[in-house]
């Protein structure tokens, strides 16, 4: 273990068992190492198991082989110190902007006034502090995200886990959030681990980016986007990583299709 | 144009019980028999004047007042148990599996099924026996509150208000509940500040439900031996007597009192529940 790892997955696997008493393996054998402040993307087929990934490092799933490691210590359980936006939407309709991401603290039992002020710094983040009264109900699609990632910024998290977070967003909604989250992620530097099936949407934000087997999910290969940022769709590098990377999907596709 | 669409939507709401007035008005013309049907001069004269004396057994209101009492007594006891009993429920699988089968064999019992078990139980037993009042003005309030009573109406009341906290509780998005728990949020946390706030539309809808159950159980609880009071006691005591007219006050008194109670419950729900409408 490296000094800079802030993550250790050590040959992680998951089986799950299904009601007619079968199993499906999800994850089989993953290693990964992930280094502090790195920004991850993970790609593979659907179904390959990614999200389960994520979920089991959120301390949502229990793994059923290996372990993980974070600064050292194994995961058992969530912990506020991982923070995670899904793609679906998940604010509390209940509760107005501002209670939503303060919910964070107060579930640590912050004082009131104190929690107030991280939920507004963390609305004020994602460019969201005059929505601070509205209802989730009255807000966009993107809005939401960008309240969902606040909340999950309240906490302070080192590892920021996201599921899709853009997946239902429409397409130029979609990149304008890719470039708000390199904002608050340049301006915060969390360890961001991001599951998403679009290679553009991977090689516009990744350090690296991870790509992973059909059923049962394994790491195929990992490549490292070596691009200054802000980066360029029109760059030829960007293209010939494309395309190099959707091949390799390409061939993953085929053989789970195959069966 | 305001005023034209205001009498219409005023008129909307009356013509059909204008029609019924009418109907009833010639209906007791042609019948000419005040047991069999009273007219509606003489009903409404009752209605006008609840404060006032009838058949030497209180006024109308104060049979109301006590019907009152007694529906809030079993009812709340009912919210109390189903309330908390149906979000374990809803939320632990094997609580679920284990209480469902049991208590669906009682769901489908009549209230007024249970009267000859619960007079064997209870006899005239009331709150003033098990408190040892035995005199005085708590005495009259507390011997009204009979435990078989309460016990009629809290049957009626609980299963709604269990069936909708159960539903209520299963259906929250388990996205609310996965982010809850990423958030840090500990078991009281869960219970209280994510499947109770979801789950609440739903179960204020069971209790809503549940009152009206609990309101309509009411007569039957009321024709138990020992009672001597009461809307429903005035109603079949009317009856012995033939004064219709004190039957139909009694039956719209009982009509009123439930609407008004429903009508509460709906501003409530409407006030409160705005955001369900909206949510997706």
């Amino acid at each position: 273990m490296k000094e800079s790892h802030i993550l250790n997955i050590e040959t992680l696997g998951k089986t799950f068992s299904t009601s007619n008493g079968g199993s499906i393996e999800a994850l089989r054998h993953v290693d990964l190492d992930v280094d502090e402040n790195e920004f991850l993307c993970i790609v593979g087929p659907s179904g390959c198991g990614k999200s389960t990934l994520l979920r089991i490092v959120a301390g949502l799933e229990q793994m059923t082989k290996g372990r993980i490691l974070r600064r050292g210590l194994e995961i058992t359980g969530a912990h506020r110190d991982v923070g995670m936006v899904f793609q679906e939407y998940s604010l509390l309709p209940w509760r107005n902007v501002l209670d939503n991401v303060a919910l964070g603290p107060e579930f640590a039992g912050a004082p009131k006034k104190a929690r107030r002020e991280t939920a507004l710094a963390c609305l004020r983040l994602v460019g969201m502090e005059s929505f601070s009264r509205a209802f989730p109900h009255e807000l966009s699609g993107g809005m939401r995200q960008r309240v969902a990632i606040a909340r999950a910024l309240a906490n302070n998290p080192d590892i920021l886990l996201m599921d899709e977070p853009f997946g239902a967003l429409d397409a130029h909604t979609r990149i304008l959030m890719q470039k708000e989250l390199l904002r608050v992620w340049e301006a915060h530097r969390k360890t961001i681990l991001f599951v998403t099936h679009g290679v553009d949407e991977a090689i516009y934000l990744a350090d690296r980016i991870l790509v992973m087997s059909a059923r049962p999910g394994r790491i195929i290969d990992i490549f490292n986007v070596d691009m200054p940022r802000p980066r360029r769709r029109s760059d030829p590098v960007y293209g010939q990583l494309a395309e190099k990377i959707l091949n390799l999907l390409e061939k993953e596709a085929a053989l789970s299709f195959g069966g | 144009m305001r005023w034209k669409s205001f009498f219409l939507t005023a008129g909307m709401y009356l013509i059909i019980p204008a029609l019924f007035l009418i109907c009833w008005h010639v209906a007791a013309r042609q019948v000419q028999n005040e047991v069999i049907l009273p007219g509606i001069g003489q009903v409404a004269g009752l209605l006008r004047h609840p404060a006032q004396d009838l058949i030497s057994m209180g006024s109308l209101a104060a049979n109301v007042g006590i019907s009152l009492v007694r529906v809030l007594a079993g009812y709340l006891l009912a919210v109390m148990l189903a309330v908390p009993l149906g979000i374990v429920m809803g939320y632990y699988r094997p609580v679920f599996k284990l209480l469902n089968g049991f208590l669906s064999l009682f769901r489908p019992i009549p209230p007024l099924a249970w009267v000859p078990l619960v007079l064997a139980w209870f006899g005239v037993a009331s709150l003033a026996s098990v408190m040892k009042v035995e005199s005085g003005p708590s005495y009259i309030f507390l011997n009204n509150l009979k435990f078989s009573m309460i016990f009629i109406i809290f049957i009626g009341a609980f299963y709604p208000v269990l069936t909708s906290s159960i539903h209520g509780v299963a259906n929250v998005r388990r996205i609310l509940l996965d982010s809850a728990h990423v958030l840090g949020a500990g078991r009281r946390d869960i219970f209280r500040k994510i499947l109770l706030p979801a789950a609440a539309p739903s179960i204020v809808n069971g209790m809503r439900i549940g009152l009206g159950v609990a309101w309509m159980c009411l007569v039957s609880a009321e024709m138990l031996p020992g009672s001597l009071s009461g809307v429903g006691y005035l109603i079949t005591h009317a009856y012995t007597m033939a004064n219709t007219d004190i039957v139909i006050a009694g039956m719209i008194s009982i009509g009123l009192v439930g609407a008004g109670l429903d009508l509460v419950f709906r501003l409530w729900e409407e006030k409160k529940f705005a955001w369900t409408r909206m949510a997706r």
